[in-house]
């Protein structure tokens, strides 16, 4: 009986879980499917949208229009550069805060994420202007820089709850066994803090690759990734519905694909500890 | 000995200035997503055998995000793009802070008396012209020829607003999904609120007085509101509230809506064949009227200016010069068809022959004429446009009235009750801003 009751209730949960996950992906599997449409069929009702014919038009038009390499380039560029680049600031930073921590690193650590809760624009001009000033508009090295600051408080908030979970004492018998600052963190954190590590560089990359804000008012042409690539297909007057499906879909492709392998990896970083 | 070192250095002075005549100027245009502007990046082979030296690179963007960014780029002379593409809302307040380069003295042929008075108006800042328009556009009615011939009543020309009604009320069929009248409903400066403030003119309705002081506690705004509410209620179709032009475009390509009343531009969309259910029974007519002198249409460009903190000023006058003339409409004609040849911009247009047999090449022309931005409502105001208050101030406040507005036509709150919230609010930013005192 309890069996019996324990496989409905996993049945239950499982296809609660399935509908959820469907509900969740069902904007984007829509995108996909107007995205082998054409504009007329595009906008017509959802079942006659689905047994219209399919159609790579788009996707060509698109490839004409714009330069679909660069803007993935810079993409690549910039998500996996801002990562990097934080991920050296924020090691360090929050093994200080997690094994040497001083009266201040709770507020500390509440101040960095504080940061994230101011608008955006409400700094536009000032950084526009230090960008012009340094010749820093439309340019990759700027940008990653300017990633890097706004997911810095989340990494270092990662990866300090990770490092929370290794004990300190093996850290400490490292140092006994005389290892120094720079050895303890590359030899024994590092890799104890793998997981975490890299599920912190995942959720990173997404959010790199998916920032709208900074992305389109400090690029124009040579740095604009692929967030300017889907507004270039965007329009308040005009049915481009199709076009910005298929630029939308190659834009979230690449992401959706390095996600898909890493979810194991990304759940576990995201639920367990470091060690357990 | 001597004379040779000076030959020698005649000989490189000489090539170096020859290579910086040949250097290519680039220039960067950035540009709203529309069909006439990337019809325009496709025909630019035409522009580069006519001016070799000055290559263009295109920076296409949503309207929202372009103008957000060039306003930044502009306001900081951050000297990104060297020719903006501009709306008449930004042009006369850009244009007053010095911050576009005056077309004055385009050449000759340019024929800058050409351009159509009622968008040249509103393109000129003290005797400047401070951007040169591509294509120009205002609001008129497309209906359904057949649901209104089935209805038993004949669209005039110039229709009034109790005709829309009554004809609204005859078209619909809610039970075949066909509803009278689609009308703009999202909230948004550039959305309801230009279809309501074109419509509110009409009522002899304003935003401001002449001392600044908003106007949303006064009848014909009561008038406006209700009669809109009412219209869309009983005779628009569900979810309104979150209709776009897209929206409505969609609906009334599918064969839903028996009338509705948006921009002239959509007339090309509703008649093309291959994405219209109903492209050969489509009429146009003028924006209604309620016989007060002024009509419920709108007045809209997009133009092309060129930032004061650009380095290219002559390549970009060039360019300029280039994509409004009258050859380029040409261009377009030769290429694409008359029927897509960007409207609204130069009398010499709708003089064309050709031109003329576009099935709403006249209404078009019509309705551009029927608007004044200097003059747009019953009574004297202190501010130009027609859809649109030109302060800086108006893009928050349009869209702060239209979320109440659109939140009535939801059924959140009623017609006084958002009228009294826009009163209270528009005054409080007006204050707050400097307007009154």
């Amino acid at each position: 009986m309890a069996r019996k009751s324990s496989s409905l209730k996993t049945a239950v949960v499982t296809v609660a879980a399935w509908t959820i996950g469907f509900l969740i992906f069902f904007p984007i599997l829509w995108i996909i499917i107007l995205s082998f449409k054409t504009e007329g069929d595009a906008i017509k009702t959802p079942l006659e949208v689905l047994t219209s014919g399919w159609t790579f038009h788009s996707y060509a038009e698109v490839q004409e229009r714009s330069n679909y390499a660069l803007h993935f380039w810079n993409s690549v560029v910039l998500s996996v550069g801002s990562t990097l680049l934080a991920l050296v600031i924020a090691v360090p930073a929050a093994w200080a805060m997690a094994f040497v921590p001083g009266k201040r690193t709770k507020d500390l650590l509440m101040w960095m994420l504080s940061t994230k809760m101011m608008p955006a624009v409400g700094v536009l001009v000032p950084m526009y202007l230090l960008f012009r000033d340094l010749g820093l508009l439309d340019s990759r090295i700027g940008l990653t820089v300017v990633l890097t600051l706004i997911n810095l408080p989340i990494v270092i908030w990662m990866l300090y709850t990770y490092f929370k979970e290794i004990p300190g004492e093996i850290l400490e018998a490292a140092r006994m066994d005389g290892a120094n600052l720079r050895s303890e963190i590359l030899y024994i954190l590092t890799p104890m803090a793998v997981p975490g590590i890299a599920s912190t560089m995942l959720l990173n990359i997404i959010l790199a690759w998916n920032e709208a804000f900074w992305t389109l008012q400090l690029t124009t042409k040579a740095a604009a990734p692929l967030t300017q690539f889907i507004a270039s297909y965007s329009s308040p007057e005009g049915l481009f519905y199709a076009k910005l499906s298929a630029a939308s879909t190659m834009a979230i492709a690449p992401i959706l694909i390095l996600g898909w392998f890493s979810q194991k990896q990304l759940v576990r970083g995201l639920t367990f500890g470091a060690v357990k | 000995m001597t004379m040779t070192y000076r030959a020698m250095l005649g000989a490189t002075v000489a090539l170096t200035l020859a290579s910086a005549a040949l250097a290519e100027t680039t220039i960067t245009v950035a540009t709203v997503n529309n069909g006439d502007m990337i019809r325009m990046q496709g025909l630019m082979d035409d522009f580069n055998a006519k001016h070799p030296d000055i290559k263009v690179e295109w920076v296409t963007l949503e309207e929202n995000i372009l103008r957000q960014k060039v306003t930044t780029d502009i306001a900081t002379k951050g000297g990104q793009f060297d020719v903006l593409t501009i709306g008449t809302y930004e042009a006369p307040i850009w244009g007053k802070q010095g911050w576009l380069v005056s077309l004055n003295d385009l050449p000759a042929e340019y024929d800058v008396d050409d351009l159509l008075p009622a968008i040249r108006g509103g393109l000129t800042v003290d005797g400047n012209l401070v951007a040169a328009p591509f294509y120009g556009e205002s609001s008129m009615v497309m209906y359904r020829t057949d649901l209104m011939e089935k209805a038993g009543l004949t669209m005039p020309e110039a229709p009034t607003w109790a005709f829309i009604k009554d004809a609204a009320a005859k078209m619909t069929d809610k039970d075949a999904e066909i509803y009278g009248i689609c009308l703009r409903g999202k909230a948004g400066w550039g959305e309801n609120m230009a279809f309501l403030t074109a419509m509110s003119n009409s009522f002899g309705a304003k935003w401001f007085d002449a001392d600044w002081k908003p106007q949303f506690d006064q009848q014909p705004w009561k008038d406006t509101l209700n009669f809109y509410l009412d219209l869309m209620t009983n005779y628009g179709p569900p979810g309104a509230s979150g209709n776009g032009f897209n929206e409505n475009l969609a609906l009334f390509q599918q064969g839903k809506c028996g009338m509705w009343i948006d921009a002239t531009v959509a007339a090309s969309f509703v008649t093309n064949a291959k994405e219209s259910t109903v492209a050969d029974k489509v009429g146009f007519a003028l924006a209604p009227d309620n016989g007060l002198g002024k009509r419920g249409n709108w007045l809209w460009a997009w133009n092309l200016g060129i930032p004061a903190g650009s380095q290219k000023i002559d390549a970009a006058k060039a360019f300029v010069a280039w994509a409004t003339s009258k050859e380029y409409l040409e261009l377009v004609a030769s290429k694409e068809g008359w029927a897509n040849v960007p409207p609204g911009t130069r009398t010499s247009l709708y003089e064309n022959a050709e031109y003329q047999k576009v099935p709403f090449a006249k209404m078009t022309l019509d309705s551009i004429n029927a608007a004044d931005p200097t003059q747009p409502t019953v009574d004297p105001v202190p501010y130009v446009g027609v859809q649109f208050v030109a302060i800086p101030e108006f893009q928050g406040l349009g869209t702060m009235v239209g979320q109440l507005f659109s939140a009535a036509l939801a059924g959140s709150s009623t017609a006084d009750e958002a009228l009294a919230q826009a009163q209270a609010a528009v005054t409080t930013e007006m204050t707050r801003a400097g307007y009154i005192k």
